[in-house]
């Protein structure tokens, strides 16, 4: 939902604003409204025939026009339409073990064409943390982007790598500022943010409404439920980022639709001990493991 | 000027900027002079390393530096590491101010970690470093503020073994046998007659501590405690910082002025 500075002027629907004073067209001389009254006409029109065509965001109409608005129960809608764009992506799970940090992402491929290994949805920031982005890929690039300009200027300041929990802060923070002013939109997408410390690993979420939580197990995007019920069932606190890397790659074949969406890549990365503390891509020998591992406990559940 | 090199680098972070200039317009008397643009420009080296001598041997690289950083003609800091690991594959040297090549090491770190975040199985080797440093030494030169620094570069990737040096008014060229400083009028010498394209490790190490002998006794700002470097396909190792055993009960030096013009 494209956000747009509307002042809306629908008489007909029931529990519409009167939002400024405006009812209809009446001008206030007041120095805003001269500026907005061409293009209040302007966007009538459109929204008129915009609303005609929009069935089911009956919930939010009229409060969910900008992401400047409080409906009145309380809700920002923009910022919750923007997490259903990460809902719409493939799914991301993070999960911190014993030593370390997994995270995987199921890289739903949009054409045969793609070579593997193409579009990667998990970026390091620095070198003792990644990211892995659901949602618009486009918006996520600009927060990596961001991420690893905090993480620079922070250890160019501070002499020594950013702790993550500041780092997650200052990212919370940028996401946040896009869902304060009527002339930016929110970021459409979620971020898992991975890092290996002093304090030890540690794993945040970032959602688009600027919240910043850490999590033992995260999850975010199509399949999120179904993942959190399966981190859930994990041992987490006992389990090495090995053992790890194969549970994320079990957990994200099994909540993969094979009816819904066609082929899908699965991109892992892990912090730990046995990478040296630093973030990078699973090795390709262990990731292998982890593929076959899936693929045959899902044929077990099948076969059940 | 600084902030403008700054903002070429691209950092556009939140916060604090690194460099708080502030601009004082100064009287002097047809025009308004910019004092903090004088002061910005690097005008002598105050803290400066000695030379450095590299050589290629038959599985890579070899470099040695004393460990001195002298003040004038003091000779202040007798344990600076003047020799650095860039990466998996290049290994730096540097002789002049030492507060300049740590500089240089924060953009190189800044280099590596943009390479190494991008996680494709590829990594900057010693060629493009050494480029990298020609294009950053050549442009500070041309804005009369340089890093006072001699650079030696070497590596090895994939099998090709790679040596080269830059100067601070951006020179730079590739060799099988560099050296800066003094060590270019009493290293490189000798390093012509003797150096062969299958020195062992053993034979180049020798051949360092020849030349590095010879800047002992004759360079006033070297000191008596020198670090090797070996660069192989496998790694970079510093060894552990030694002296050189020197011999000096010549004869001349026990009563040197015997014989001096005008003695009696």
């Amino acid at each position: 939902v494209k956000t747009r500075t509307v002042f809306n002027i629908q008489k007909a629907k029931i529990g519409a604003p009167k939002r400024f004073g405006f009812s209809g067209l009446r001008t206030k001389k007041t120095p805003f409204s001269d500026l907005c009254l061409k293009s209040l006409e302007e966007e009538a029109r459109r929204s008129r025939n915009n609303q005609r065509s929009r069935k089911m965001s009956s919930i939010g109409t009229g409060y969910d026009l900008s992401v400047t608005t409080f409906s009145p129960d309380g809700r920002v809608f923009q910022i919750e339409y923007a997490a259903k764009a990460v809902d719409n992506s493939g799914t991301v799970v993070g999960i911190k073990c014993k030593d370390g940090i997994v995270m995987g992402v199921e890289k739903l491929i949009a054409s045969k064409m793609m070579l593997p290994g193409s579009n990667r949805r998990i970026h390091s920031v620095h070198r003792h943390a990644g990211m892995a982005v659901a949602g618009l890929a486009a918006d996520g690039r600009q927060i990596v982007a961001r991420a690893k300009s905090e993480a620079r200027s922070y250890e160019s300041v501070y002499g020594d790598a950013v702790p993550v929990k500041e780092l997650s802060e200052r990212v919370a923070s940028y996401v946040h500022l896009c869902t304060l002013y009527w002339w930016l939109r929110p970021f459409g997408c979620g971020v898992i943010l991975g890092g290996y410390d002093r304090d030890g690993p540690q794993l945040y979420m970032i959602e688009p409404s600027g919240i910043s939580y850490r999590y033992f197990g995260a999850a975010i995007g199509k399949g999120k439920q179904a993942a959190k019920t399966e981190i859930e069932k994990l041992n987490l606190s006992e389990m090495t980022c090995k053992e790890g890397v194969i549970e994320v790659a079990k957990i994200i074949y099994k909540l993969h639709d094979e009816a819904k969406d066609k082929a899908f890549e699965l991109e892992m990365s892990w912090i730990c001990d046995e990478s040296k503390r630093e973030h990078q891509k699973v090795p390709d020998d262990l990731l292998e493991e982890a593929k076959t591992a899936a693929k045959t406990a899902l044929e077990e559940m099948d076969a059940d | 000027r600084e902030e403008t090199s700054d903002r070429e680098r691209g950092r556009g972070a939140i916060g604090v900027s690194e460099k708080m200039t502030f601009t004082i317009p100064i009287e002097n008397g047809n025009g308004v002079k910019n004092a903090e643009a004088d002061s910005q420009r690097t005008l002598y080296p105050y803290v400066t390393g000695t030379s450095v001598v590299a050589i290629k041997y038959k599985d890579g690289i070899l470099m040695a530096s004393d460990m001195g950083g002298s003040y004038g003609s003091t000779l202040r800091y007798k344990n600076i590491e003047r020799m650095k690991a860039i990466g998996k594959h290049s290994l730096l040297g540097a002789s002049g101010e030492i507060s300049d090549f740590q500089e240089i090491l924060r953009y190189l770190d800044e280099l590596m970690l943009n390479d190494n975040m991008w996680d494709d199985g590829n990594s900057l080797g010693p060629k493009e470093v050494h480029n990298y440093l020609t294009r950053v030494m050549y442009n500070r030169r041309n804005k009369f503020n340089p890093l006072w620094n001699t650079l030696v570069l070497g590596g090895v990737k994939n099998g090709e073994k790679y040596l080269g040096m830059v100067s601070m008014i951006g020179v730079s060229f590739e060799d099988n046998h560099v050296a800066t400083g003094f060590g270019n009028h009493l290293a490189r010498p000798i390093l012509r007659d003797e150096w062969r394209e299958d020195l062992s490790f053993e034979e180049g190490v020798k051949l360092l501590e020849k030349c590095m002998r010879v800047l002992l006794y004759r360079d006033r700002s070297a000191i008596n405690k020198l670090q090797i470097a070996k660069m192989t396909e496998e790694g970079v190792t510093v060894s552990e910082p030694y002296s050189l055993k020197t011999f000096w009960d010549f004869k001349a030096f026990t009563n040197p002025t015997v014989g001096a013009e005008g003695s009696w």
